[in-house]
């Protein structure tokens, strides 16, 4: 019983970290006119939680906060959005962890590639148009570079926190 | 980096690579006509040679075609990403609108007789 409140906690604190991070990712002023390239800091938390938690509390997890953040600094399309990039995200990231040559960097990296892909398809949906895909060279770029550095900062953070308990 | 991660970055850029010369390929030149969609129907097909406002979807944007080149010039929705795009002139360019589902695209314009289509 005690062992399933501290997850409770935990999972809690993740919840709040991915928060803050999507929040603090509204406040960096990183426009460059293409819809869709961002850092994804929050995707930071995700990539540690699919290290240190169960695969459904992550799902969990990421819809809690897409939700949340929708509610808070998004409308309901960038809910709808947000929740197409992060359950391909998740569940490609989640199938990148189990072949053995894949590292944290190869995982978030694709994570960052197929969150882009998955907002291209709910776009392509919206819109009824395969013209989103005009962006597709560019958000592959994006999503390789900002998957890379989530990664090696994920990396980095799970060797400091592997003394943790939760 | 492991050798899996190398991979999956040679397989990302040869995609990205390749996507991009297609792209280049199909858009390589000029179009004549700029056409709107709005939740997928056809709203209206101008000339890109023929300077005008353009009013879409009863005035939440409006498209100013100038110089051969067509950009949105004012748009209701507050993320504004539509207006901050570029000028499009280029076959197979386009500029989207999702809060509105507005897609403003160049195309092929050689029959392009009307000057205007208004609803």
């Amino acid at each position: 019983m005690e062992r399933k409140g501290a997850r409770l906690a935990s999972f809690g604190v993740f919840v709040a970290l991915a928060l803050i991070f999507s929040y603090i990712e509204t406040l960096i002023p990183f426009q460059i006119g293409i819809p869709g390239v961002k850092l994804g800091l929050a995707n930071l938390v995700i990539v540690i939680a699919l290290y240190r938690m169960p695969v459904g509390e992550v799902y969990l997890l990421s819809g809690v906060r897409v939700v949340l953040t929708g509610f808070l600094f998004g409308n309901l399309m960038s809910i709808l959005y947000s929740l197409a990039g992060g359950i391909l995200s998740l569940t490609v990231m989640w199938g990148m962890k189990r072949i053995r040559s894949v590292s944290i960097l190869g995982v978030s990296i694709a994570g960052g590639v197929f969150h882009n892909i998955g907002q291209l398809l709910a776009a392509a949906l919206m819109v009824e148009t395969y013209g989103v895909f005009s962006y597709l060279p560019v958000l592959l770029i994006s999503g390789l570079l900002t998957g890379f550095v989530i990664g090696l900062a994920a990396g980095e953070m799970l060797k400091r926190i592997r003394s943790l308990q939760f | 980096m492991k050798k899996g991660d190398i991979i999956l970055v040679l397989v990302i850029l040869l995609v990205a690579g390749s996507a991009f010369g297609i792209y280049t390929f199909l858009s390589g030149h000029d179009g004549g006509a700029v056409v709107i969609y709005v939740d997928g129907e056809e709203e209206g097909r101008y000339r890109l040679d023929k300077d005008r406002t353009v009013e879409i979807n009863g005035g939440t944007n409006t498209l100013r075609i100038e110089d051969g080149s067509a950009r949105m010039e004012t748009a209701r929705c507050p993320d504004q990403i539509c207006v901050r795009h570029k000028a499009i002139s280029r076959n197979g360019e386009n500029i989207i609108c999702l809060p509105y589902k507005i897609v403003v695209s160049i195309e092929e314009g050689e029959d392009t007789d009307v000057d205007a289509v208004v609803q």
